[in-house]
């Protein structure tokens, strides 16, 4: 029996080291907390005692940048054993992982780098989300990307694939608003037609998150994905629409770089929750994702 | 790129890691944005991320290092080695273990012959950072084997230990550039012995005394009390026991003894 993705539909934060004597200086008005799985994969010292400490007391979300989903080699076994160490240690609410690949040729980029989608990639992200699932004895939640590019090979458009794999894993879809409206903005497309075709009844999390623009090569603006700012009134409208057709999701403020002082990033979250609960609709009751 | 042909997904993965890594290579098959069929410049962004997280990674790691040599030179120095020696594990807190080697070699730094001591001293404090925890021996558990046992006693040490020797005084360079104390020219340029550990949540950084290193080392090594106590004698007659001894005990170094070699205790 899989375990489901149970964080609650409130907002949450990416947990950064240096907030921890503010967050444990009083409870939080927050859902959960998030963190990379990356960094906690160390044997001992402060990444665990911290989060230990928050564990006891918050909801967890682990968050996967490095597993590599979206390549067709196979996945790192002992990446997977990590991955599988962390979550039997913290028994967290949710785990997820991106929609993109990070490794090749035993090179790790450290980056999420962008995939055509074909058949053919979508058997191959099919079989490691199976694996990964199997492996780590729950349903794990798979993100949207936020592109620059995209590939003459694809076949299947964005959404289409991500429904497509989770309908054959079982996976549910982790959402990320400030991402589709990069991706959109960056190839010239609709955000909201790409969310008219989202499966909002498969999305067990929201991501919000900020991003700064430049120019591409003819000119035309480029959105870069940094999480290093505030989350802007136009992703925060599309949230908006989510949110009205769905009903409450749990919603993390993803600010991972130029990382602002404890009482701005909460204020971010609270902006999300505020959000939450103007759209909580009882007649649309969502049960756990 | 044609209309229709098949590309094997791997073939198309390996051109485009290839091309992240050679900016001389043209763009990977297929690649293609709403308005333009060439477009490098969305390309660059992705090379551009892969290479500035990787020197974002070695600055977070090394940032005494960066310090004493600037940001311009020590972001030029890791990116030559970010291209040499990208990350072989997606365990970045690994990421530039041999960056100091790295630094060793490099013949622009020949002119600070201390940064590549510096620079382990700094790799160690990330190794401490992340190492399991392990609680240190009592005084009560010590006073257990009798004062007639002690030189026969074998220890073992908090895994977060490392020591770096250096001919340089680098625990004073580091401490400088790492705001633990003052900048000042330094009176005394003898080489100094880093002790870097994380007995409990902190790190750790200290100079140790005549012959510690080799005492710590021999201990670590398994040998019992007398036998590390001699052999840190041997490498300097300044070795004082009673300090080494009070010190080991009092900063939570040790955290178990035993009678038994270490060997015999092998499963």
């Amino acid at each position: 029996m899989r375990i489901p993705s149970t964080l609650p539909a409130s907002a949450g934060v990416g947990f950064k080291p240096q907030h921890f004597a503010a967050i444990t200086a009083a409870r939080q008005p927050l859902g959960f907390f998030e963190v990379h799985a990356e960094n906690y994969m160390g044997a001992g010292g402060p990444p665990h005692a911290q989060l230990s400490f928050l564990r006891e007391s918050y909801a967890l979300s682990i968050h996967g940048v490095g597993l590599s989903i979206g390549s067709p080699e196979p996945l790192d076994r002992d990446h997977l054993a990590r991955l599988k160490q962390l979550c039997e240690r913290y028994q967290p609410e949710s785990f997820s992982e991106h929609l993109a690949w990070s490794s090749h040729g035993g090179i790790f980029f450290n980056d999420l780098l962008p995939l055509p989608y074909t058949e053919a990639s979508l058997a191959s992200i099919i079989a490691h989300v199976d694996e990964v699932q199997t492996a780590l004895g729950r349903r794990m939640l798979l993100e949207n990307p936020a592109t620059y590019l995209r590939f003459a090979q694809s076949t299947i458009p964005e959404p289409a694939f991500l429904a497509a794999i989770a309908r054959a894993t079982g996976c549910g879809l982790l959402l990320d608003v400030n991402n589709v409206f990069v991706s959109a903005r960056n190839h010239g497309a609709d955000a909201r037609a790409y969310l008219a075709e989202f499966p909002l009844d498969l999305v067990g999390e929201i991501h919000l998150a900020g991003h700064f623009e430049t120019v591409d090569d003819a000119g035309a603006p480029l959105c870069i994905d940094a999480h290093g700012s505030p989350v802007i009134d136009d992703v925060l409208a599309l949230y908006d629409e989510v949110i009205a057709r769905s009903g409450p999701l749990p919603t993390l403020i993803e600010w991972d770089n130029d990382v602002p002082d404890w009482d701005t990033l909460r204020a971010q979250a609270l902006v999300a929750q505020g959000r939450l609960d103007r759209a909580h609709n009882p007649g649309r009751a969502r049960s756990a994702a | 790129m044609e209309e229709g042909k098949f590309v094997m997904p791997p073939d198309l993965q390996s051109e485009f890691a290839e091309a992240l890594r050679d900016p001389g290579l043209p763009l990977p098959s297929g690649v293609i944005a709403h308005n333009s069929r060439l477009p490098q410049k969305r390309f660059a962004v992705y090379r551009n991320n892969v290479m500035v997280g990787l020197i974002g990674a070695l600055e977070a790691r090394y940032p005494a290092t960066k310090r004493i040599v600037g940001e311009e030179f020590f972001a030029a120095a890791a990116r030559l080695f970010a291209t040499a020696h990208p990350p072989r594990s997606s365990l970045m807190m690994t990421y530039g273990d041999q960056f100091p080697d790295f630094l060793g070699a490099f013949k622009p730094a020949a002119a600070v012959p201390y940064l590549a001591d510096v620079a382990r001293l700094e790799a160690a404090r990330t190794r401490a950072y992340h190492a399991a925890d392990a609680k240190p021996l009592t005084p009560a558990e010590l006073a257990g084997f009798g004062p007639d046992a002690l030189a026969g006693l074998r220890f073992i040490l908090h895994p977060s230990i490392e020591i770096v020797v250096s001919t340089f005084p680098i625990v004073t360079i580091w401490a400088m550039n790492a705001d633990e104390i003052e900048l000042a020219p330094l009176a005394d340029w003898r080489g100094e012995d880093a002790l870097v550990a994380r007995p409990a949540l902190d790190v750790e950084v200290r100079r140790l005394p005549a012959g510690a290193a080799t005492f710590l080392q021999s201990l670590a090594g398994g040998k019992p009390l007398g036998a590390a106590a001699n052999a840190a004698l041997a490498s300097s007659p300044d070795f004082d026991l009673a300090i080494n001894l009070a010190s080991l005990f009092s900063t939570g170094f040790a955290i178990e003894a035993t009678q038994e070699p270490l060997e015999d205790l092998q499963p």
